[in-house]
Order: C-alpha cells, then sequence, then structure tokens
C-alpha cells in the first residue's frame, strides 16, 4: 500500500525543483521545462487525491483523472505558445538568455 | 512493504533524480530535455500504480511523445552553445532561489505529515479508458469543447509568433 503522504510528498518535492529551475536558471527553453515540471508535480497529486476518493463500486468518482486530462491540453497549448516565443525572441536578438530579455518593446 | 510501494520510491528516486539532472545540468540543454523524459515516464508508471491507468497513455503519448519533442526541435532548432550562458546570474539570486524554493518544501512537508487517509480499494474500471470517457463526455463535455477551442487558438497563435515575416 502506498502511502497518500509520501504521494503528496514526492509532488511537493518536484514542484519545489520546478520553482528554483523557473527562478535560478537563465536559458529561456530550462525555464519552460521547469513550468512544465510543475504541472506535473500538481497532476501526481490530483492523481493521488482522486485515488484516495474514488467513488463507490458502479459510480466511480473521476474528477481528479479529468482535471489532469485538462491540465495536459492547457501545457501543451502553452508549450507550443512559449516555444513559438522563444523562436521569435531568438530571431530577433540572437540569444535565449532572459537577462537579455528584459525591454518589453523589440 | 508490498512490491507496489517498492515499485512506487523506485520510480518516485528516479523522478526526482532526473529532474535535479535538468535542473543542474547548465551545459547542454539536449539532456535537460532527455532528463525531462524520464522523469514524464517515470510519473506515468507511478500513475499506473495509483489506478489511474489511461492517464499515464497518456502521459507518455504527449508529455514524452510531443511536448519534449517540440523543446527538442527547438533546441536543435536554434543551435545554442555552451558559452551562451557562460558568465551566471548574480549569485544573490540563485541563492535566494534554491532558498525559496526549500523554505516553501519545508513548510509544505512539515504541514503534510498527519492526517492524511488511507488509500481505500478502488471500484471496478476505476482509471480506465471507458470510465474516464464516460466522465468526459456526459459531467465534463462543455470543459472538453473549450479545451478544443484553447488547442486551435494555440496552433493559430504558435503560427503567428514562429513564422518569418512574409514581406521580407
Amino acid at each position: 500500500m502506498i502511502p497518500l503522504e509520501h504521494v503528496i510528498g514526492l509532488s511537493a518535492i518536484l514542484f519545489a525543483i520546478g520553482v528554483v529551475g523557473v527562478l535560478v536558471r537563465r536559458n529561456v527553453i530550462v525555464v519552460l521545462m521547469s513550468i512544465e515540471l510543475m504541472l506535473n508535480a500538481v497532476n501526481l497529486a490530483f492523481v493521488g487525491f482522486n485515488r484516495a476518493w474514488p467513488g463507490s463500486e458502479g459510480a466511480p468518482s473521476l474528477d481528479g483523472q479529468v482535471f489532469v486530462l485538462m491540465v495536459i491540453a492547457v501545457a501543451a497549448a502553452e508549450v507550443a505558445v512559449g516555444l513559438g516565443i522563444v523562436i521569435s525572441m531568438f530571431r530577433n536578438r540572437d540569444s535565449v538568455d532572459l537577462e537579455e530579455a528584459s525591454l518589453l518593446r523589440w | 512493504m508490498s512490491f507496489a510501494a517498492i515499485l512506487f520510491y523506485l520510480f518516485g528516486a528516479l523522478a526526482v533524480l532526473f529532474a535535479l539532472s535538468m535542473l543542474l545540468n547548465v551545459h547542454n540543454t539536449v539532456a535537460g530535455a532527455l532528463s525531462l523524459v524520464v522523469t514524464m515516464v517515470s510519473l506515468a508508471a507511478i500513475y499506473v500504480l495509483l489506478e489511474a491507468h489511461f492517464v499515464a497513455a497518456i502521459q507518455i503519448m504527449v508529455y514524452a511523445g510531443a511536448i519534449v519533442v517540440l523543446f527538442l526541435f527547438v533546441v536543435m532548432l536554434l543551435n545554442l552553445r555552451d558559452d551562451d550562458f557562460a558568465p551566471g546570474r548574480q549569485r544573490l539570486v540563485r541563492v535566494a532561489g534554491a532558498l525559496v524554493g526549500v523554505f516553501a518544501l519545508a513548510q509544505f512537508l512539515r504541514w503534510l505529515a498527519p492526517g492524511l487517509p488511507e488509500l481505500p480499494a478502488v471500484p471496478a474500471g476505476f482509471g480506465g479508458h471507458r470510465a474516464v470517457g464516460i466522465a468526459l463526455y456526459t459531467d465534463y463535455v462543455l470543459l472538453v469543447e473549450l479545451i478544443a477551442l484553447l488547442l486551435l487558438a494555440a496552433i493559430v497563435g504558435a503560427l503567428v509568433l514562429a513564422k518569418r515575416k512574409l514581406d521580407s
């Protein structure tokens, strides 16, 4: 039997790694990957809590897993737009360094 | 300790290890993306252990199969070199970022310790494609339509952002 505390603890550890990645790294692509890691940590918490309250026989309650699917779809959309922005940023300033992207124009 | 619990700790350790490797690998973005794949697959294995089989399959297909491949394409398209990021961000920012993460994590784990229920037995068909499909297309059908709209908008947005200017 897997303890639910450890599932949520693992989710918290992964989320913290993602937060540190966003705050510390300068490469825009790595920052986007860290955001993906945070979304995955939240998904793990959703799946864990859904496993803890699975509904009754004949009427399973799957709200958490449906939310995970929605988060995955939103993550895919976010990556597509985010990487589009990265490409146009690279075209305009020949770099993906966040320190150089401090102006709102050009 | 049951076999499922051993597998859970194994894949959990794998996920954390490769997430850290993505975070700490400052020289090679491609290796970082591949580390992310290992983390995603480990999480999919944990989803199976938590009886979320359909979500696990979608996790592998969408994350490991599509999103990380997109990352790899962009990394290779931009042809980044190691020395692009050579002089580090100010030390203060790094230390502060790491401290914020560790502090938030410690607080959360301390708060978490007691009070969560044991995992109960699951009803038949829980987490399979049939049950999830029924939930998606009855209770959550509006959400599915909205996600379809969002994905369409994202495709158009990505095309507009990433295409070259036609008149230049």
